[in-house]
């Protein structure tokens, strides 16, 4: 996407598995907040979150940096300012 | 400290342009029971609240500003390809006008957002009761939505926030619980 590629079939397909896997995350993470001593979510949410970081690599890897600040690396030219922005998409 | 994704949370699709349409979901950008006032609500709140509360009320808060994202990309890609005549038929005159195609944080009338929309009192069985009604207000305000729109793709992400709405409000009513027996264990001397 850094070079304003158009986005295709295959990058909705990756973002949607991404939307997907931080959609299970953002739920069992509100569960935990009210129950904290649910072990199995615990392991639940980092065997997730695990997946998460393997398939948010591929997309950035592929279309650019999903954070700022050093949560994600930038490539050159600096591209955390490329478009497409996500309402673009 | 927020860090931005640059991702929305769920995916939003319209399948036509509709500024009437976008007029009426902006009620959930900058109306009294929409996505803002939902977010700045829990995180003030949070400062205050006892300390089993606060990631809750973080990250639900935070969650709102994501929805709030999802709000905004709906009304843009209803109105970016609507002509002037297009936009006043629609009753969006006035709205151009002042900022063209440009959000702003009123509700569908028109009524710019006010902090009197939220409240905090400092007493977490009151803020946590406000956060209820709150999400209750919002649920039954994307139910409304869903009915004035037939647009399938539009409806999915509506659904979608309506869902969130019934979790939120589950996860408060929890949070409600939990302080109530924290409150009754303090009690036995």
């Amino acid at each position: 996407m850094s070079a304003g590629n158009k986005p295709d079939e295959a990058y909705y397909q990756l973002l949607t598995e991404l939307q997907q896997l931080d959609f299970v995350l953002v739920e069992l993470a509100l569960y935990l907040d009210t129950h904290p001593y649910d072990m199995q979510a615990v392991q639940q949410f980092n065997q997730f979150a695990q997946r998460r970081q393997q398939v948010a690599q591929v997309y950035e890897s592929r279309y650019g940096p999903l954070l700022q600040f050093g949560h994600s690396f930038s490539r050159y030219p600096w591209d955390w300012a490329n478009t497409p922005w996500p309402w673009q998409v | 400290m927020w860090i931005y994704e640059k991702k929305l949370q769920y995916p939003v699709r319209v399948s036509k342009c509709d500024p009437r349409m976008a007029k009426y979901l902006i009620e959930q950008y900058g109306g009294a029971d929409g996505e803002l006032s939902a977010a700045l609500r829990y995180l003030n709140q949070r400062y205050t609240i006892p300390d089993k509360v606060i990631g809750l009320l973080t990250d639900i808060g935070t969650e709102e500003f994501a929805h709030l994202e999802m709000i905004a990309t709906m009304v843009y890609k209803l109105t970016k390809d609507a002509t002037v005549e297009q936009l006043e038929a629609a009753g969006l005159g006035p709205h151009y006008s002042n900022h063209d195609r440009a959000l702003f944080y009123n509700n569908a009338a028109g009524v710019p957002w006010t902090a009197t929309y939220i409240q905090a009192k400092g007493d977490p069985i009151a803020d946590l009761y406000e956060d209820i009604a709150a999400e209750e207000k919002a649920r039954a305000t994307y139910q409304w939505l869903i009915d004035q729109t037939d647009d399938v793709d539009l409806q999915d992400s509506l659904k979608f926030l309506r869902e969130r709405e019934i979790v939120h409000s589950l996860r408060f009513r929890e949070a409600v619980e939990l302080l109530k027996a924290e409150q009754e264990t303090k009690k036995v001397f």
